[in-house]
């Protein structure tokens, strides 16, 4: 019996999903790291209402893109300590539905955070970030980030460093996410219509990106 | 010189055995001799940067407003491009090495990084000492200064990597992957100052943006000094300095193997 494409990239999404319901590791870590991360930044700039606008962007990006290093280093480097890869590897399992299986666990649960941030910054911040443009932006760009580090993460974690090379390898290629999603959610929290252009050039990286590495993660995890 | 107290001194002792005759081990480098085009290209590449030294330097004339040191810009900008053809350079390497899982095309993409790295810092450091007088500052967190950053960040980044990843397999298809993907940064500091608008950075070929300090017109004269520089930085300069990288990187490959067999033997 031939397993189809979907089927085996539908099995690798639900093992990682098991295993994140029984361990719940990487969520809680994540959600941890970026309510610290939102609470450090607060205090640290000391923000008021007049700065809060003009930051809140680059507060959310930040924290998300942070947060999700925190899970791809552990997502991709349990491949690795327990084999897993190798095993799938050895099967007949296309390169591109590996990518696809682990990428959409990851941004999965870096969109989970990413939702949970926006009514706490919402509470916290005093401002209403709970907007359906804003809701399709972050998952555009979270989308978009996390197709890198999944590929960057399979880079790292088979070099001795991993940890620390993750963010060194990822952040300059996260920079164009960065750079757009900041100007859209900036753009639509003032309510600029310049947003929109913003938008669409995040969602265009985001293409450009998830099928560079679509075609590119064969090389990556083959000997 | 060798002082003649302790030549005696060490000439004794060697002959009253109390000093014991070094053991060398003679080990030969294989080195390939230097290809004709390659030292045509370097006597080309030097006498081309004098040339453009000279038109920059003291052929072109002085800017009104800025003074001299608007001439700086003859090697600013340049060297951004040379920059740029060392990463292409780079990225065609590592679908090459990828492709036919080829070491040359590596190391041609590794001399690439190099070398493009060296040419953005030079590009970073004349804007900075362009920027001192004209702007009043060394840095300014300009949308294109800042993608220039992030832009050589990415390549150290690419260095730092490299240096971690033991297997040479690995590390070739790795950082072929990296170095496509690094290009992307390349690409939005050549294309940032159509994106976001304010910035301060002048553009000379084409309209300026609104906010640009310091710009100046494209004159004939800037451009009878600019154009061959271009030309140098955008294909002489990166070219000759891979090939000379990728010959020395083929050189510390044959420094390896022979200690190994040194080792070994």
């Amino acid at each position: 019996m031939k397993t189809s494409y979907v089927e085996t990239v539908l099995a690798i999404i639900g093992k990682d999903l098991r295993i994140e319901l029984r361990s719940r590791e990487l969520i809680s870590v994540m959600a941890v790291f970026a309510l610290l991360s939102i609470l450090v930044f607060s205090f640290a700039l000391e923000l008021d209402r007049a700065a809060r606008e003009e930051v809140v962007g680059g507060v959310l990006w930040v924290t998300l893109i942070f947060a999700s290093l925190l899970g791809l280093n552990r997502s991709l480097a349990q491949e690795y300590d327990q084999g897993n890869l190798d095993a799938l590897l050895l099967t007949p399992t296309p390169r591109s539905a590996i990518f696809i299986g682990k990428f959409a666990g990851n941004a999965l649960f870096t969109g989970l955070v990413g939702l949970l941030l926006l009514p706490l910054m919402t509470a916290l911040y005093g401002m209403n970030l709970l907007d359906g443009r804003l809701i399709a932006t972050a998952l555009v760009g979270v989308f978009g980030f996390c197709a890198v580090g999944t590929l960057l993460a399979t880079m790292t974690a088979q070099t001795r460093a991993r940890e620390a090379l993750l963010p060194i390898a990822m952040l300059p290629l996260a920079l164009p996410f960065l750079l757009t999603a900041v100007r859209a959610t900036k753009g639509i929290l003032t309510g600029a219509a310049e947003w929109q252009v913003w938008f669409q050039l995040l969602a265009g990286i985001t293409v450009i990106y998830f099928v560079l590495c679509l075609l590119l993660y064969g090389y990556v995890v083959e000997e | 010189m060798t002082n003649p107290l302790v030549e005696f001194y060490s000439f004794m002792t060697f002959f009253a055995g109390l000093r014991e005759s070094e053991t060398t081990l003679t080990i030969e480098l294989e080195s390939k001799p230097m290809p004709p085009l390659l030292r045509a290209l370097t006597v080309a590449t030097v006498l081309g940067f004098a040339a453009t030294l000279y038109l920059g330097l003291f052929a072109a004339g002085t800017d009104i407003q800025q003074g001299d040191i608007q001439r700086i810009f003859y090697i600013h900008m340049p060297s951004f491009f040379g920059a740029f053809t060392a990463f292409g350079l780079t990225v065609l390497g590592g679908v090459l090495a990828l492709a036919r899982d080829s070491d040359k095309w590596d190391k041609i993409a590794l001399a690439g990084v190099e070398v493009g790295f060296a040419f953005a810092l030079i590009n970073l450091l004349t804007g900075a000492i362009w920027a001192r007088p004209i702007w009043n500052t060394w840095w300014t967190w300009d949308p294109r200064l800042t993608s220039a950053a992030v832009m050589c960040l990415t390549y150290a980044a690419y260095l730092m990597l490299r240096a971690g990843i033991e297997d040479a397999n690995r590390r070739r298809a790795f950082m072929s992957v990296y170095g496509i993907f690094a290009f992307v940064t390349v690409l939005i500091t050549l294309f940032i100052i159509r994106i976001v608008p304010e910035t301060i950075h002048p553009v000379i070929v084409g309209a300026s943006p609104q906010n640009a300090q310091g710009s100046f017109e494209a004159t004939s004269g800037v451009i009878l000094a600019l154009v061959p520089s271009m030309v140098l930085w955008l294909t002489l300069m990166p070219i000759t300095l891979i090939w000379h990288r990728y010959r020395l990187e083929e050189r510390r490959e044959g420094l390896d193997r022979l200690k190994l067999k040194a080792l070994s033997d």
